[in-house]
Parts: C-alpha cells; sequence; structure tokens
C-alpha cells in the first residue's frame, strides 16, 4: 500500500492535534489532585519537639475548648498514650527507648488537614469542606451525628460529643481557620518555642524539609511523611527514626481516600439503568415462555379433539353404511323371500290346475 | 391444632407475652435514658470505636437478613416462578418490617436523629456510600410499604385501591430489585474508604459485591427459617395453597441457597488471591476467617445441597438457621470483630448492656407487629375474595 505525501501529511497533523487533545483532556479530568495553589501546611520536625505541651494549652486557649483536669504544665500525662477527644484538637505523645534515638521523641498529632481529605469524602451531608487555604472545616448545623467520618478517617482524628444528648457535635482541629482569615498563625504554631512547627504554603515546606534531609542526612530519614500518604496532606512530618516508632502508620498508600470508593460509586447508574431493561426481559422471557406453553397446550387440545371427532364420523359413516347395507340385504331378502312365495304359489297353483285337467279326461 | 389456636387467641400472662412485656419495658427505658443522657450514658461507644452493635447488628444484620423480600418477589413474578407465590406475602411483610426497623434503630445511633432527612432536604453529599445507602433504604422502605399494602387494603375491604396496587406490583418488584441491589453492596462498600482498619482478610475491593452476593443467601435463608417458625406457631392462618406450596418453597429456595453460597465461596477464594492475603490464613484472624468461610458458607453449602437431593426438609430447615448465623457473624466481623484489629486490646470495643437492650427490644418489637398482623391480615392466606396479583 502506497502512503502518499499528502496523506502522510495529514496522519501527522492529527497526530500532533490529538496529543494535545490528551494533554489538556487530563489537565481538565482533575484525576491527579496535588492540592490548592499555594495552599497552607505545617511541617512537624520530630527531632526537634522537646515535649513542653506548650502547642495544646494554645490550641486549648484559641479554640476556647473547656480546661482539663491536669494542667498543660504536668508532664506526667506524657507517661500514657493519649489521641485527640472531644475537648482535645491535638495532643503530644512521648515515644522512650526508641532504637537509634538519644532520648525520648516526640511526636504531635492533629488533624493532617489532607488534600483530598476522607471525612469530607465521607459525609453524607456535606459537612466538611476542604478550603482552598489547606484548612479541612467542619459545619455543625448541618450534621446529622452519623460518625462515618470517624470510621473514613485514616488518622483516627475526628472525634465526637457522646457527652451531649441534644447537641453532639464532631471535634477536629480547624488548622485555626478564623484566625488564618485573619492572616494570623495556628495556636500551636505561634507558641511552639522549639520550631518544630514551621508554617508555609505546602510547597516551599516540601523545600524546606528537603533541604534539610540532603543538609542532614544523618539525622533524618529521607521520607516527607504526608506528602503523599493518602494522597498527600497539608500537614508533613520528618522524622530521625522510622515514622512507626512515633505511632504513624505505615502502610496507608499513596491512594486518596475518594479513589478508594469511587468504583463502587460509579456502579449506581450501571444498575440503576441496566437492572430495570435486563429484568423486564427476563420477565418478557418467562410471559413468553407461558404464552407458548399455554399455546402448545391449547393446540395439543384441538388436535386430540379433531382427532376424535374424525374418528367418530368415520365410525359413523362406516355403521351408517353397513346399516344400509344390511338395510338393503333384507329388502332385496324379502323381495326374495316374496318372489321366492310367489313362485312356490304359483307352482302350487300350476299343479292343482294340472290335477284338475288330468281327473275330468 | 385446635389447643393451639386457643393459645394464640388469649392475651393472658402467656411465658411468651411476659418475656416480651419484659422487654418491651426495660427497652422503654433505656430509649429515654438514650434520649436524655446521650450516647455516652448508654453505648460502649468511643472515639476509635464509632460504630457499634446498632450499626453493626441493626443496621448491617437487618438489612441483609430483610433480603428475602426483593428475592422472593423476583422469583415470582419476574422469573415467573409462580410455584413460590404463597411465599410473597410473608416475605415482603417481613423485609418491610425489618427495614422499618432498620430506620427505628437508626434514630437510636445518630446523634441527632431529628437531622436524618437533612441528607436529602438540606445537602446531598453525593461522593458518600452512606449517602446511597440512605437514599436507597428510604426509597426501597417506601416500595416495601406499597407492595405490603394490598394485604393491608384487603383486610380493611377497600378493594378500589387494593386493585390499583396491585396492578403495580411488576414496577414495584423491579424498582425494589434495583434499590435492593445498590444499598446491600453499597453496605459492604462502607468500609472501602477505610483498608487502614479493616484486617486484610475482611477487607477487599469486591467488599460491595459480597455483601450482595451475601444477601441473596440471607434472604433465601430467612424464607426457609421463618417459614418454619411460622409453621409452628401459625399453622391454622394457612390455607391450602400455602401448605401444599410450602415444602416446595424450601426445596427449591435450598438449592437456589446451595448454589449462590457455592458461588460466594468461589468470590471470596478469588478475593484473598486478588489481594494476596492468603499469608494472614495462619494468624489468630485467619482461624476465625476460615471458621467463617468453612463453616459457615461451606458447610451450609453442602448440607443445602444434601436437603435438597434427598428432599429432606428437617435438613433444610436447620441449615436455614445455620446459614442466617453465618450471615450475622460475617456482618460483626466487618463491622465490629475484623474493624479496627489492630488498635491495642484496651481501645477495642464491646457493646454496653444497654446497646444490646435497645436491640433485642427492636428485634422484640418486630415480632410482635409480625404476630399482630398475620393473625389480623391475609399474609399466610389468599383473601377468599380477591384474585391473586
Amino acid at each position: 500500500m502506497s502512503i502518499s505525501r499528502r496523506r502522510f501529511l495529514g496522519w501527522l497533523s492529527a497526530a500532533g492535534a490529538g496529543t494535545t487533545l490528551g494533554r489538556s483532556a487530563h489537565a481538565a479530568g482533575g484525576t491527579h489532585f496535588t492540592g490548592y495553589p499555594d495552599s497552607l501546611g505545617v511541617l512537624f520536625d520530630a527531632t526537634r519537639c522537646i515535649g513542653c505541651r506548650k502547642c495544646e494549652e494554645a490550641c486549648n486557649k484559641v479554640n476556647e475548648l473547656p480546661a482539663p483536669q491536669k494542667p498543660f504544665s504536668d508532664l506526667a500525662v506524657l507517661e500514657g498514650r493519649r489521641r485527640t477527644d472531644a475537648k482535645t484538637y491535638t495532643v503530644v505523645n512521648r515515644y522512650e527507648n526508641v532504637p537509634g534515638a538519644k532520648g525520648p521523641l516526640y511526636r504531635k498529632i492533629q488533624c493532617n488537614h489532607c488534600l483530598e481529605p476522607a471525612c469530607a469524602s465521607a459525609c453524607f451531608v456535606r459537612a466538611f469542606a476542604k478550603n482552598s487555604n489547606g484548612a479541612v472545616t467542619y459545619d455543625e448545623s448541618v450534621c446529622v451525628g452519623c460518625r462515618y467520618c470517624m470510621i473514613a478517617c485514616p488518622f483516627e482524628i475526628p472525634t465526637y460529643e457522646y457527652d451531649k444528648a441534644f447537641t453532639p457535635r464532631i471535634m477536629k482541629c480547624t488548622f485555626c481557620h478564623p484566625r488564618l482569615l485573619k492572616g494570623q498563625l495556628p495556636g500551636c504554631v505561634e507558641i511552639c518555642p522549639a520550631e518544630a512547627l514551621t508554617f508555609g504554603k505546602r510547597r516551599n515546606l516540601l523545600k524546606i524539609a528537603r533541604e534539610r534531609i540532603e543538609l542532614f542526612p544523618g539525622r533524618y530519614l529521607d521520607h516527607i511523611y504526608g506528602e503523599t500518604e493518602m494522597g498527600g496532606t497539608a500537614w508533613l512530618t520528618i522524622s530521625g527514626v522510622p515514622f512507626r516508632e512515633l505511632g504513624m502508620r505505615e502502610d496507608l498508600g499513596t491512594t486518596p481516600a475518594p479513589e478508594l470508593t469511587k468504583g463502587a460509586l460509579s456502579v449506581v447508574p450501571v444498575v440503576a439503568s441496566m437492572w430495570p431493561v435486563l429484568l423486564t426481559g427476563v420477565y418478557a422471557i418467562s410471559q413468553r415462555r407461558e404464552k407458548i406453553a399455554r399455546e402448545e397446550q391449547a393446540a395439543a387440545v384441538a388436535e386430540a379433539v379433531a382427532k376424535a371427532q374424525a374418528e367418530a364420523k368415520a365410525k359413523h359413516t362406516e355403521a351408517m353404511a353397513k346399516a344400509e347395507k344390511d338395510k338393503k340385504a333384507a329388502i332385496d331378502r324379502e323381495v326374495k323371500k316374496a318372489l321366492d312365495e310367489a313362485a312356490k304359489a304359483k307352482a302350487q297353483e300350476s299343479a292343482a290346475a294340472a290335477a284338475a285337467d288330468k281327473k275330468p279326461s | 391444632m385446635p389447643d393451639r389456636k386457643i393459645v394464640i387467641q388469649k392475651p393472658a400472662l402467656t411465658p411468651f407475652n411476659v418475656v416480651a412485656g419484659i422487654i418491651v419495658a426495660v427497652g422503654l427505658i433505656i430509649t429515654v435514658i438514650r434520649f436524655t443522657q446521650g450516647l455516652r450514658a448508654t453505648t460502649n461507644l468511643s472515639d476509635y470505636n464509632p460504630w457499634g452493635i446498632w450499626i453493626g447488628f441493626d443496621l448491617l444484620v437487618g438489612v441483609a437478613l430483610a433480603a428475602g423480600g426483593y428475592v422472593t418477589s423476583a422469583a415470582c413474578y419476574i422469573f415467573g416462578l409462580k410455584r413460590f407465590h404463597s411465599a410473597v406475602r410473608p416475605a415482603i411483610l417481613t423485609g418491610f418490617l425489618g427495614y422499618a426497623l432498620v430506620v427505628l434503630a437508626l434514630h437510636y445511633d445518630v446523634g441527632r436523629p431529628w437531622r436524618l432527612p437533612y441528607p436529602f432536604i438540606v445537602q446531598q453529599g453525593t461522593t458518600s456510600l452512606l449517602f446511597e445507602v440512605a437514599a436507597c433504604v428510604a426509597l426501597y422502605l417506601t416500595v416495601l410499604f406499597i407492595e405490603f399494602t394490598p394485604a393491608a387494603l384487603e383486610w380493611l375491604g377497600l378493594k378500589r385501591a387494593r386493585s390499583i396496587v396491585a396492578k403495580l406490583t411488576l414496577v414495584l418488584t423491579i424498582f425494589g430489585v434495583v434499590l435492593s441491589t445498590l444499598h446491600q453492596s453499597s453496605l459492604g462498600a462502607l468500609f472501602l474508604i477505610a483498608p487502614s482498619k479493616l484486617h486484610p482478610l475482611w477487607y477487599s475491593p469486591y467488599l460491595a459485591l459480597y455483601f450482595f452476593v451475601s444477601s441473596i443467601i440471607a434472604g433465601l435463608s430467612m424464607v426457609i427459617f421463618e417459614g418454619s417458625l411460622a409453621h409452628k406457631h401459625f399453622h391454622d392462618k394457612m390455607d391450602a395453597e400455602h401448605l401444599r406450596e410450602a415444602d416446595g418453597v424450601a426445596l427449591g429456595f435450598a438449592k437456589a441457597a446451595s448454589w449462590v453460597l457455592a458461588g460466594y465461596f468461589i468470590i471470596k477464594v478469588i478475593g484473598i488471591a486478588q489481594t494476596n492475603a492468603w499469608n494472614y490464613l495462619g494468624s489468630g484472624y485467619g482461624l476465625w476467617f476460615l471458621v467463617e468461610m468453612l463453616g459457615f458458607v461451606l458447610l451450609p453449602c453442602y448440607f443445602y445441597a444434601i436437603g435438597a437431593r434427598e428432599k429432606n426438609l428437617k435438613i433444610i430447615r436447620r441449615t436455614a438457621a445455620w446459614t442466617v448465623l453465618g450471615i450475622v457473624v460475617n456482618r460483626f466481623n466487618v463491622g465490629m470483630i475484623a474493624f479496627n484489629y489492630h488498635l491495642p486490646s484496651s481501645e477495642r470495643y464491646f457493646p454496653h448492656w444497654m446497646e444490646i437492650g435497645i436491640s433485642v427490644f427492636v428485634v422484640t418489637i418486630g415480632i410482635l407487629a409480625y404476630k399482630f398482623i398475620v393473625t389480623h391480615m391475609p399474609i399466610l392466606y389468599a383473601h377468599p375474595d380477591y384474585d391473586a396479583h
């Protein structure tokens, strides 16, 4: 097959147009979301945290949360393992005897403000919002209290006010969203005396984290926790020991939460549109099968009746013919009998006449 | 049978009435505590364990066991298996009661039950599988209610309304199958969002399929199980058609359940292969998983087949009860036992007695409602004044 120059050029331009179209389609499809541009984040450096609990105190104050049972200056609470609860948006835990660490290590826990939050994806009344500044916020005015967000969150952050009978809320760190809007720092970042928390644009924080890892390769592991975990989070962590030693899960994967349920949700229109068609088809088939069965039954009955009728008719005709024949035979017999009798009578008559003739002569 | 009839009609202090009365009284007291003191006072729910038996049993098990309605009506009206006709009304009734009780139980579980319509009327969280569940359960409860009304309308003698509803039978049946497919499967898909919390032996991308297929098993088994109970207690309410067809229903459903169980077992094995979770089989959870798979899937599959082949109703009825228990085990595993498997035992969930109390209370209300309806309405017998629909 020969290819003309013109046709070849045509193909070439079509291919060129195809590549540009493909690229723009990918960009518009949004399958690879890397966060809102210039969204904010915080870098937590686990090698710098000294476990002073100042961040907990500041968080409690700026968010107007109820006062804890033990004061924030009491470091004995670090003995146990704590998590966020309905009165605490952030906690610091202490990890002792970690292999490769000289002293105790600390880790701050709070909402990581995922780029594609599981809680927001799971909420059936859209009570959660991912704001363009990076904060994941919650709207209690619509919350039903199903607590599916708590099931969904891979970091086990959202908590619930189980004590309240009439107005229970989900409680979680807001990234100090109201303060961010006023141009203020999050409470915890502002107070941290050890500069363990660095606030900034997420993309800059990733650069800073990488710089630190490159400058002090002995001090840090070559991983930024939150860069890709669950599709990426606004809060990032760097550490000198494996993250599991600080109670962080290393098996979360890089798939953002909405991806996990996308397949199941995409089945909905297929079932809703195909099932009625298929089921009506099945119904039609079963109806038709019944109809054919009925028709066949009717045909069989009709045939049997017709056959019986034909047989009866044949029998009838035969009987009639026989009767006719019998009748004819009877007539013949009668006629013959009459003739015989007549002949006999005639013979007797002639004999008598002959006898009478003989006597006078 | 005459003496049994007398027992049913007497509203006196029979053991059943006494026990039911105590359960209802306790349930009402817990209800008051729940709605005045909150969830902390009545449940062992925590920040790690936001869902307990009110979801694991009342919702997950309740919906699965109410699947008899769509399974039976689809077999009779869509697949044209008319010999199951007498089983449709009892199945629709239990389906309707089951879903109504699921919705009732949800009022206890969610924090602000008066906001349950919010996902429909205020803001729609369409990215949530829970939205799909909520929408389908709400719609299907309506469908089941309409499917149930012919019996109530015959009882009330409203011939005109009854004949209109009877004409909708096919459309309602198809709608019911669509809605059931969607929400039975999405109850499993609820857990797809938490791969890090559900044990790898139970977590699978096929979770939605597992929940749907096992709901068919649950539906078939519940019809047999419930039929055997109805025969014991409401024999005198059954007409000749029901009694003539009952054994055939049990045999046919046993055969179907055996096949579906076999298919379910195979897709479960494929799921393990797909996520390559074989190595977990050696662990403690693996042993429990094997108990579920061999004891509650393969074993009933085998005994259903034997029962159907030898026409042994005794085997079939016992297998049905065992399979229903197996569904409970499976839903408990996904919702509670294998969920949060990574947490230390001190953080794991065990229900508060009041949670169990409410679940028992809800089931008791269901039994009482069933008893009232089958003794008053044409469920186990066809009303002589009306043609079948």
